[in-house]
C-alpha cells in the first residue's frame, strides 16, 4: 500500500510533463490531465480505507529510515482531506474543460493544473517540514502562473500582491525551518515532536507561534488575511474556485497537524479561540460591504476559516471532529459556490450585483445549483454546513465557551444575510443588463457544478459515518503517539 | 556560529524589509532577494559549527564533519527563489508594458468602498484620489 503515497504525487507530475510533450493536441492533454487527477483521487480513497482499517500508511522515500530520509504519511486526517481535495480538483478540471475555450486559450493550463494537484497532494502527505515547504512552493508557483497567464492589468496587479505576500510567507517559513532545525536538529515532524518536548519550553513556544504566523498567512487567519479577497476574485472561474476550495484549507490542515502533533496541550486554547472569533467576524463583515459575487464569496472564505480554527481551539476530540467535518464540508461548498458564481458571470457577463437580476426565470438551473450551496454555507438545516456547525456549537456549550458560540451563531446569521443579498440581486428582480461577454453556460460546466452540489448533499446524507470517521481521525490527532510510532517505528 | 554572520543576516533582513515596503515593484523584488539571502545564510548557520567536508569514508569521525543537511536545504531554497524571482521580474515587465509604471497600485474595489464612505463629489484622477482616501 505504501507505494501509493509517492505515486499520488508523482503521477500528476509525470502527467504534467507529458502534457508539455504532446504540445497542442488538446484531446490528449485533457485525457492526460483527467487521468492524472483521477489517479490521485483513487490513491487517496485507497489510502483512506487502508489508514482507517490498519492505521497510518507510511512510506520512506528512497528507503532511508525515518529521521534521515523523507517520510510520506497518510493517516486518517490527511487521507480525508486529500480525498475531498482530489474530488474537487477533478470536478473543477471538468468545469474548466466544459467552459469552452478556457483550456484551449492556454496551452499550459493542464500542465499547471497537474503541478497544482501534485503540490496539494505533497503538502497533505508529507511528514517532513522541509518537504512541506517544497510542496507548498509547488502548489503556489503553479497558482502564480495560473493567475497571470493571458490576463489584463487588473489580474497582474492582483497577482503581484499575491505573489509578494506568499514570498514573504515563504521566507518566514524558511526562517522557521532554520530555527526549528537549529533547536531540534531534525526536520522530520514525528522526530521533532519528541525533541521539542525536551528543549526549553520558551523556545518551543516561540516556534509554535512562528508556525501559527507562517501558516496563518497561507490560511488567511485574522489579522493576516488581507491579501486573499484582493487576489482571488480576479482570476478565471475554475482557477478561483480551486484556490478558494483548496489552498487556504491546506494551510488550515497544516496548522491543525503542527499544533496537535508538535505542541500538544490540554484544554481549550484562548489564543486560538480569539483568532477564530476575530477571523469569522472580520470576514463576514467584509463580505457584507462587497458588491460583487466573487468578492463576497472571497470574504466568506476568511470567515469560514474561523470556524475550523474554532474547532482546533477547543483541543478536544469533539472539537477536532467538528473541525475536520467543517473542512470537508467547506472545501466542497466553497468550490461549488465559486463555480456557480462563474455561471452567474457567464450568463450575465458580469458579477457586479447592481447589474445582475432575473436569473431565476432566465436560467432556473443556476438558481437550483446556488440555493443548496448558499444555505449550506450559512448552516441552515438540513444541509452539510448545519451538521458541522452543530457539532462546533455543541462542543462549545459543553466546554462552557459561551462567547465564541454566540459569535459563531451571529456570524452564521450574517452569512445568511449576504447569501440573501446575492440571491435577491442575481436571481430575483428585473432582468439585469447583459454584459459584453454574456452567453449561455454549456452543459459541461452545469454537469461539473451539479456534481459538486451532489457531493455536498452527500456530505449531509452520509453525515453519521462521516462524523464517526472524523471522530476516529480526531482521536488520532490528539494522541500524537499513533503518528510518531507509525513514522519512527518500522516503516 | 559567529557574531559577524548573525550581523550580516540581520542587516540583510533589515534592508530587505525596508525595500519591500516601497511602492516600486523593482525595489520590492530586490528586497525579497535580500531577505531570501538572509534566510539562506540563517539556515546554514542553523547547521552548527564548520567542520570537515561531509564525505563519509573509513576512519572519518562523524562528529568532526560539517552538517550537510542545511546546505542541501539551502540549495533547494535558492533554486525556488531563483524561479520565483524570475517570474516576479516578468510580472514587473508585464505591469510596466500594461500600465507604463511598475508601481503597485491600491485595490480598485477597496478604493470604491472607501469612496462610498468618504464621498467625493467630483471625479478626481487616481493620483489625487489617493491623497483624498488616505
Amino acid at each position: 500500500m505504501s507505494w501509493l503515497l509517492p505515486s499520488a504525487i508523482a503521477v500528476p507530475l509525470l502527467a504534467a510533463g507529458l502534457t508539455a510533450l504532446v504540445g497542442r493536441r488538446l484531446a490528449v492533454q485533457r485525457a492526460l490531465a483527467l487521468s492524472g487527477v483521477t489517479f490521485t483521487l483513487g490513491a487517496a480513497i485507497a489510502l483512506l480505507i487502508e489508514a482507517d482499517r490498519h492505521g497510518p500508511v507510511v512510506a520512506q522515500v528512497g528507503g532511508w529510515a525515518a529521521p534521515i530520509g523523507i517520510t510520506l504519511v497518510a493517516d486518517r486526517f490527511s487521507a480525508i482531506v486529500l480525498t475531498v481535495s482530489a474530488a474537487m480538483l477533478l470536478a473543477v478540471l471538468a468545469y474548466a474543460i466544459g467552459q469552452l475555450g478556457r483550456d484551449a486559450l492556454d496551452w499550459w493550463f493542464h500542465a499547471k493544473y497537474l503541478v497544482l494537484t501534485a503540490g496539494v497532494a505533497m503538502s497533505l502527505l508529507t511528514g517532513d517540514l522541509f518537504n512541506l515547504f517544497v510542496g507548498f512552493e509547488m502548489m503556489l508557483i503553479a497558482s502564480y502562473v495560473l493567475l497571470t497567464v493571458r490576463t489584463g492589468p487588473a489580474q497582474v496587479r492582483a497577482t503581484i500582491s499575491y505573489v509578494v505576500i506568499n514570498l514573504v510567507a515563504s521566507a518566514l517559513f524558511l526562517v522557521l525551518i532554520a530555527f526549528a532545525y537549529g533547536a531540534t536538529g531534525t526536520v522530520n515532524l514525528a522526530d521533532m515532536a519528541g525533541r521539542l518536548a525536551e528543549i526549553d519550553p520558551a523556545v518551543s513556544e516561540g516556534l509554535g507561534l512562528l508556525m501559527l504566523v507562517v501558516f496563518g498567512i497561507k490560511a488567511g487567519l485574522f489579522p493576516l488575511f488581507m491579501w486573499l479577497p484582493d487576489s482571488y476574485p480576479t482570476a478565471p472561474t475554475p482557477v478561483t474556485a480551486i484556490f478558494a476550495g483548496l489552498l487556504t484549507k491546506v494551510g488550515v490542515f497544516v496548522i491543525i497537524r503542527t499544533q496537535t502533533l508538535l505542541f500538544p496541550s490540554e484544554g481549550p486554547s484562548t489564543l486560538l479561540l480569539f483568532v477564530a472569533g476575530a477571523t469569522m467576524t472580520v470576514g463576514v463583515l467584509g463580505a457584507i460591504a462587497q458588491n460583487d459575487v466573487k468578492r463576497i464569496l472571497s470574504f466568506h472564505i476568511i470567515s469560514q476559516i474561523g470556524y475550523m480554527i474554532m474547532g482546533l481551539g477547543f483541543l478536544s476530540v469533539a472539537g477536532l471532529t467538528a473541525a475536520i467535518l467543517y473542512i470537508t464540508h467547506h472545501i466542497v461548498v466553497k468550490t461549488g459556490l465559486f463555480l456557480v458564481g462563474g455561471l452567474v458571470e457567464a450568463e450575465q457577463g458580469t458579477g457586479a450585483l447592481h447589474r445582475t437580476g432575473g436569473l431565476l426565470h432566465r436560467r432556473p438551473i443556476v438558481a437550483v445549483l446556488f440555493l443548496p450551496l448558499a444555505l449550506s454555507l450559512a448552516g441552515i438545516p438540513p444541509f452539510s454546513g448545519f451538521v458541522a456547525k452543530l457539532a462546533l456549537v455543541q462542543e462549545g456549550v459543553v466546554l462552557g465557551r459561551g462567547f465564541i458560540v454566540a459569535v459563531s451563531l451571529a456570524v452564521g446569521l450574517l452569512t445568511l444575510f449576504s447569501m440573501t443579498k446575492i440571491w435577491s440581486a442575481a436571481f430575483w428582480g428585473e432582468p439585469g443588463e447583459l454584459g459584453e461577454s454574456a452567453g449561455r453556460a454549456g452543459a459541461g460546466v452545469l454537469i461539473a457544478t451539479g456534481a459538486v452540489v451532489v457531493i455536498s448533499l452527500a456530505v449531509t446524507v452520509f453525515a453519521q459515518p462521516l462524523i464517526e470517521l472524523s471522530a476516529r481521525a480526531a482521536a488520532d490527532l490528539l494522541d500524537p503517539a499513533v503518528y510518531i510510532s507509525a513514522v519512527l517505528g518500522g516503516g | 556560529m559567529s557574531l559577524v554572520s548573525l550581523g550580516v543576516v540581520s542587516v540583510l533582513f533589515g534592508v530587505g524589509t525596508y525595500l519591500m515596503l516601497q511602492r516600486a515593484l523593482t525595489r520590492i523584488i530586490i528586497g525579497l532577494g535580500l531577505v531570501s539571502h538572509g534566510v539562506n545564510l540563517l539556515i546554514v548557520l542553523a547547521g552548527g559549527d564548520r567542520g570537515a567536508p561531509p564525505l563519509l569514508a573509513e576512519g572519518v569521525d562523524p562528529a568532526t564533519v560539517a552538517d550537510p543537511l542545511p546546505q542541501a536545504m539551502v540549495l533547494t531554497a535558492i533554486v525556488i527563489t531563483f524561479g520565483v524571482t524570475a517570474l516576479l521580474l516578468a510580472l514587473a515587465l508585464r505591469s510596466w508594458m500594461l500600465t507604463g509604471t511598475d508601481e503597485v497600485e491600491d485595490d480598485p474595489e477597496d478604493r470604491r468602498v472607501a469612496r462610498e464612505v468618504h464621498p467625493v463629489t467630483e471625479p478626481v484622477p487616481d493620483v489625487i484620489m489617493h491623497e483624498v482616501v488616505e
